[in-house]
Parts: structure tokens; C-alpha cells; sequence
């Protein structure tokens, strides 16, 4: 079985693998809402609000992740200019961006207790915060109008581009605003603040793993939907041709 | 390699060729940007001494956004008649067509720096204390990095219908770096002299930004002008 499928032109089904992965995670996010919850003892000092961490974090990593996977489908569109892949980073990056809003919005609920302030204009923040313009931007530049291979190679372009700006946007932040949080919470085990418990590290890691898969099944899931509207695309075209002709 | 700099200095030679006949990019910008600072002295009173402090910010905003008219303009005006298409079919390097359109809009930019810059400074009472060589080159490198950026995602955004709705969407979010770049240098060497080594940093922040996007925009400016 070849990893990417990119017959476009039949109907597609769904795959066996599609299958696994929405049963598997499925009981893997209760797992997880049931070790961040219940399993996990209250952090002292932040209290329950400390909760939010396990899916912030999780967060934050799938959002990365889907703007790689989308900066390496916008490369290989470019060299190999096949649609699936302009349709796999474009998905990634819908994907990216809903994670992204997850990270900014479950951040300011954290940072007020933690920090007693909503925002900080902290390097990790304001670089999610561009990020997410960017991918805004990318997915506007999916969404303009003309051919899709005009459209997917302007926003792989694009997509190239701003993977590349995300380090030195954060370089640029962390050097203008130097006067860091004097308490870096554990996120991960070896930044400072003391570590994290083991049952808090093994939280964390099955809901980054989780998190992980869940986004395996979004992005098949978008796919999937992406196929079908060329498909129908391509059936309004035929039946057209025949009102036509 | 000759003839890349040739077509290059050519397709520069006539943006600006046109615009000394018609006049039309600059006027616009700088009158653009005197509209920014009188906008900017309503809403910041000038004759408060904190003022001092936002100067830095306003040559950056007033910068970009009067550059952006002419970045917009820059490759819109080449759709009339298909001249895009012209340039495409010439034998010639699409780099070329990048390269010439850096250079025409950065004259263009410096030109409307080069008057608005000291406007700014006589209408908000700003005595220039800090070191003029070292501003001026961060004007120069701050620019760069701004046109050069701007230049390719105008190329980008003239795709589509709506470009002039595009492209400050797509170019804000990548120019960031550069944007706090020159904020903070700018402000060093114009505000407090005494942190100089903190500014030459920036500049090396800027230096390396240009010098990776100038390469990277130079490389995909060809996907961006296919057909």
C-alpha cells in the first residue's frame, strides 16, 4: 500500500488505517481526560487552573507539527507538483491554525492565574500570536481566486516563507522583550522551575500523544472531504460538458 | 550572471523612467505619509516631551505603510497590457524581474524617506542628538529587508484579484522581525546613545533577516510569476 494515495480522480473510501486510528483515539482522549483530571495531583501552588498545561502543551506541539508537515508538503508540491500534497498542506494548515487558536486561548486562561495577568508579550506568545497571522494569511492566499495549481503553488510559496520566519521571529521577540518571567514553569521536564512529578510528566506525554493522533485523524478526516469536493468538482464539470454538448 | 544584472537594471531603469515621467508612486507616498504625521500629532500631542519616545516607532510605521502604496502598485501596473506576461516570455531570468523591482522600489521608498524622515523630526520638535551614520544605516538595512520581503509577496498577492486587500495581510506577519529590528535599533541610536552595542546587535539581526529572505525570495520568485 503506498503511504500517500494520490489517485484524485476516483471516489474515495476510506481506508482501514483511517478506521484504527479514529478507534484508537477515540479511548485515547478519555485516557487522557482522565489522567489530566483525576489522575494528576492539583499543582500547590496554581491550583486546578493547572489543568489547562496538559492540553496547552499538547496543543502547542500538534500546532507545530502542522506547520512542518505543511513547510514539507509545500516543498515537495513544488518539485513534484502533484494535488495531493498541495491538498495535504492545506489541511495541515487548517488544522494548524484551530490548534494554534486552542494554545491562544487556553494560554491567557492559564497565564491569569499563574502570571495574574491575560497577556504577556513574552517570545513563546507573541510568536504563536504571529504564527497565527501567518497561517491566516496562508490559508487567505488558499482561498483566493483562480486555478488551484496557480493557488497551490503561490501558497506553498508562501508556506515555505513563513516556517523559515518562524525562529528568527522568535529570536527577534526574545531579544526585545529580555525582561523574561521570572518563574519559567516546568514545560517539559528540563526547563527550570523545578521539573514536573512523574505522574504530571506521564500526563503530559500521553496527551501529546494523543493530540498527536487526534490531528493523524483530522488531517485524513480533511483530506478525505478535500477529495470529495474535487470529485464533485469534476462531476459538475462532466455534467455541465454534457448540458452543454 | 551578467546579463541577470543587466535585465535587471533595466527592468529598474524603467519603473523608475516611468514614474520620473508621471510622477505618481512617490507624490502619492509622500503625501501619504504627511498625512501620517499630522494624524500621528493629533493623537500624540508633539508638544509633550514623552513624545521623544514614540518618534523611533512613528519613521518605522510611517516607512511601511507609505510603502505599501507603492509595493502595490508595483506589480498591479505591470497587469495593464500583460506587461507581467512580456516580462515572463523575455529571455530572462525571473530573478532579474525580482531583482529590478527591489532596486526601483527601494529608490522610491528612500526617496519618501529621505523627506519625510526630517518632516517628522521638524514638526515634533525632535533635536538629533544620536549617531547619524550608524541611523542612517539602519534606515538603509531596515528598508532593504522591508522592500525586498514586500517586493516578493506584492509579485505574490498580484495573482489575485484583490491584491490590495492581500497583501498587508501576508506581508505584516512576515516582517515582524524586521519590524522590532528597527524599532528597537532606531530607538537605541536615537533615544539612549549610550546602549550602542545593543543596536549594532540589532543590526546584525537585520543583517542576517535580509540576508536569508533576499536569497530565499530570490530563489521562489520564479514558482511565484509562472503562469
Amino acid at each position: 500500500m503506498k503511504l500517500i494515495n494520490d489517485d484524485l480522480t476516483s471516489i474515495p473510501k476510506e481506508t482501514t488505517l483511517h478506521k484504527v486510528l479514529i478507534y484508537l483515539s477515540i479511548p485515547m482522549v478519555l485516557v487522557a481526560l482522565y489522567l489530566a483530571f483525576i489522575y494528576t495531583p492539583i499543582e500547590v501552588k496554581m491550583g486546578i487552573v493547572q489543568k489547562i498545561f496538559y492540553f496547552h502543551v499538547a496543543s502547542a506541539w500538534v500546532a507545530f507539527l502542522a506547520f512542518f508537515i505543511v513547510f514539507v508538503f509545500s516543498i515537495m508540491f513544488l518539485s513534484k507538483r502533484k494535488r495531493i500534497y498541495d491538498v495535504i498542506a492545506g489541511v495541515s494548515a487548517e488544522i494548524g491554525v484551530v490548534y494554534t487558536i486552542i494554545v491562544l486561548t487556553t494560554g491567557p486562561i492559564w497565564g491569569r492565574s499563574a502570571w495574574n495577568t491575560w497577556w504577556s508579550w513574552e517570545p513563546r506568545l507573541t510568536t504563536t500570536l504571529i504564527l497565527l497571522f501567518m497561517y491566516i494569511a496562508y490559508i487567505m492566499i488558499r482561498n483566493m481566486d483562480g486555478a488551484w495549481e496557480k493557488k497551490g503553488r503561490l501558497a506553498s510559496v508562501f508556506g515555505i516563507i513563513s516556517f523559515i520566519n518562524v525562529p528568527i521571529v522568535f529570536m527577534s521577540i526574545r531579544w526585545w522583550n529580555s525582561k523574561l518571567h521570572p518563574v519559567v514553569f516546568g514545560e517539559g521536564a528540563n526547563e527550570t522551575g523545578g521539573g514536573l512529578e512523574p505522574s504530571m510528566l506521564f500526563a503530559l506525554i500521553f496527551t501529546v500523544i494523543t493530540m498527536t493522533i487526534v490531528y493523524v485523524v483530522f488531517l485524513q478526516k480533511g483530506i478525505y472531504i478535500e477529495r470529495l469536493k474535487i470529485q464533485a468538482e469534476r462531476l459538475k464539470e462532466k455534467f455541465q460538458e454534457k448540458l452543454a454538448g | 550572471m551578467n546579463n541577470l544584472f543587466k535585465a535587471a537594471f533595466i527592468i529598474a531603469g524603467k519603473d523608475l523612467y516611468s514614474e520620473w515621467k508621471t510622477k505618481q508612486v512617490v507624490t502619492t507616498m509622500l503625501i501619504f505619509s504627511g498625512l501620517v504625521i499630522v494624524t500621528f500629532s493629533f493623537a500624540f500631542d508633539p508638544s509633550n516631551n514623552a513624545v521623544r519616545a514614540i518618534i523611533p516607532g512613528l519613521i518605522w510605521v510611517i516607512t511601511i505603510f507609505a510603502s505599501l502604496l507603492g509595493l502595490n502598485r508595483s506589480f498591479l501596473s505591470e497587469t495593464k497590457n500583460d506587461n507581467l506576461y512580456g516580462m515572463i516570455v523575455s529571455p530572462t531570468d525571473p530573478s532579474s524581474i525580482y531583482l529590478g523591482k527591489v532596486m526601483a522600489n527601494f529608490i522610491f521608498v528612500l526617496i519618501v524617506q529621505l523627506i519625510s524622515i526630517p518632516v517628522l523630526f521638524i514638526l515634533f520638535n525632535f533635536r538629533f542628538l544620536g549617531h547619524l551614520p550608524l541611523f542612517i544605516c539602519v534606515v538603509l538595512i531596515g528598508t532593504f529587508g522591508f522592500i525586498s520581503v514586500g517586493t516578493f509577496l506584492a509579485g505574490l498577492s498580484a495573482n489575485s484579484r484583490s491584491s490590495e486587500m492581500l497583501l498587508p495581510i501576508i506581508l505584516f506577519p512576515i516582517v515582524s522581525p524586521i519590524i522590532i529590528a528597527a524599532v528597537q535599533a532606531t530607538r537605541i541610536l536615537l533615544v539612549d546613545v549610550e546602549q550602542i552595542a545593543s543596536a549594532i546587535s540589532w543590526m546584525q539581526l537585520m543583517g542576517a533577516y535580509n540576508v536569508i529572505f533576499f536569497v530565499l525570495c530570490f530563489i521562489l520568485f520564479e514558482y511565484v510569476l509562472e503562469v
